[in-house]
């Protein structure tokens, strides 16, 4: 009997560090910059509350925000960006899962900063297309921060402008993400 | 035989555990659970904290300041001399201010009887989803308006109170999806002073008004109010509009059809003369633009 608590304290050890291969947020920081050099005023919103897990052995990596989370300074930008361009009654979230493509080159046990890979698809505005980026892993004391920005092209995701203010906002908006990863217990 | 089977389950427990946390999940969301349902506030039931004329259940964003410019034109039926209205107009100028998310407060000028006016509006409840939640929205309004015409009858003694006007009014609102709202709004409109001696100084009216979403940016409104309690035996009508709301980026533009010329709630529930059945009706429409005084802050 004494023989299987042993065991299983082991056991539970192992489990345990099995366990900490995966890392997660649930306030990483998504900014949505649409500011062209014609654009009257900054085209920006902020979205603090976007989840994400990384498995460090497989270096798979989700990523899922609510559209209606993403704050501007200008109250109507707000209104029109839920309401008229990513519609966010109709497609509430904003879902990435993919992998880090060269996971191998990050050790995960040791700290430092290692630049990696992103490829996966994204799902926006229903509209799901394959992305791929490149990115920062920084590992320290046991946590990671993740960082990326990477360009969506808006009429990729059947987001129209509307002509009378097509020449305002970017074509192209740039997303920033920023995530600090804390391992994850079962 | 008990011990046994005590071994065994545990043996099996402590070799399959380990299995299991290590078993590779395809959604690996799944793993940091469901975000709990938060109560959660429904927005853009209208375009406008305006239907048309009346209040609607919507609120202006705090920090914002609304400028509206509202035009009524000649009644159509008076054809091509006046060009079908078009060559006179009622104007009135407003400026609302959103305080908080369920508190605005407004006022305006009017040319017809050079009238001036002030409200506020506040909503003790909104509509929402998720726990504790409520399927409409309560607003109040409370409005005061004051007559800038001079003396009809300067031989007697005037008191200045005898320009004023209030007006009470509740409203209660539905989303019902994103094409569908629709409100209904008692009201109550009080004169101090009145034309004639069979008149009433109050009035009671209810108010219903709703949105049809036709697309992103066009929207079908229409706003009709009943007097139930007060109104003039004749020659005075129901005011009835029906239009439609154009988002334009910064501007809403509210084109509409209305028998009512006035623009405040006063005016426009005790003294609209036109009927729709003789095409006395006017072409109007309500420009909106919306300034955004203090920039939201962010959420830490």
């Amino acid at each position: 009997m004494k023989n299987y608590f042993v065991l299983a304290a082991a056991l539970m050890l192992f489990a345990f560090s099995s366990s900490a291969q995966k890392f997660f947020t649930k306030s990483g920081k998504i900014e949505f910059d649409a500011t062209t050099s014609s654009s009257p005023e900054k085209i920006e919103g902020v979205n603090k509350t976007a989840t994400c897990v990384l498995d460090s052995k497989t270096g798979a990596i989700q990523f899922s925000v609510l559209m209606k989370g993403f704050a501007f300074e200008r109250a109507l930008m707000e209104e029109h960006f839920n309401e008229n361009y990513v519609e966010s009654n109709k497609f509430p979230r904003a879902e990435f899962k993919g992998a880090v493509a060269n996971n191998d080159v990050v050790n995960y046990s040791k700290d430092g900063t290692y630049t990696v890979t992103v490829k996966g698809k994204l799902t926006l505005h229903g509209v799901t297309k394959d992305v791929e980026t490149s990115g920062k892993l920084t590992v320290q004391g046991g946590k990671i921060s993740a960082v990326a920005t990477f360009p969506v092209l808006l009429a990729d995701y059947d987001v129209t402008i509307p002509g009378l203010v097509a020449d305002k906002v970017a074509k192209t908006a740039k997303i920033g993400v920023t995530c600090a990863l804390e391992p994850l217990k079962n | 035989m008990k011990k046994l089977l005590l071994h065994s389950l545990l043996g099996f427990t402590l070799l399959l555990g380990p299995a299991i946390l290590m078993a590779q999940d395809e959604d690996l969301l799944k793993l940091v659970g469901e975000e709990k349902p938060k109560k959660e506030r429904i927005k853009y039931a209208f375009k406008s904290p305006r239907v048309i004329n009346g209040h609607s259940m919507e609120f202006l964003n705090p920090g914002t300041m609304d400028f509206r410019i509202l035009h009524r034109f000649g009644q159509l039926d008076q054809g091509y001399k006046n060009f079908f209205g078009l060559d006179q107009a009622s104007m009135r100028m407003g400026f609302d201010f959103g305080i908080l998310q369920n508190l605005m407060v407004g006022v305006g000028r009017s040319t017809f009887k050079k009238e001036l006016d002030a409200f506020i509006k506040y909503a003790p409840i909104r509509q929402s989803t998720g726990p504790w939640s409520s399927p409409v929205t309560l607003a109040f309004v409370s409005g005061i308006t004051m007559d800038g015409l001079p003396w009809s009858d300067p031989s007697r003694k005037n008191f200045f109170t005898s320009r004023l006007g209030y007006y009470f009014e509740a409203i209660i609102g539905r989303k019902f999806s994103e094409t569908i709202t629709l409100q209904v709004a008692p009201t109550m409109v009080h004169r101090n002073l009145v034309a004639l001696e069979t008149d009433p100084n109050n009035v009671y009216a209810l108010g219903v008004g709703g949105r049809i979403k036709l697309s992103q940016r066009v929207a079908f409104t229409w706003d009709y109010t009943h007097v139930l309690i007060g109104m003039p035996d004749s020659g005075y009508y129901n005011p009835l509009s029906v239009g439609f709301d154009i988002e334009t980026g910064g501007h809403v533009f509210q084109l509409h059809f209305s028998n009512a010329t006035g623009m405040n709630e006063r005016a426009f529930i005790t003294e609209t003369t036109g009927r729709w059945g003789k095409a006395e009706v006017r072409f109007g429409f309500n420009l909106s633009r919306v300034f955004q005084i203090k920039k939201t802050k962010h959420k830490e």
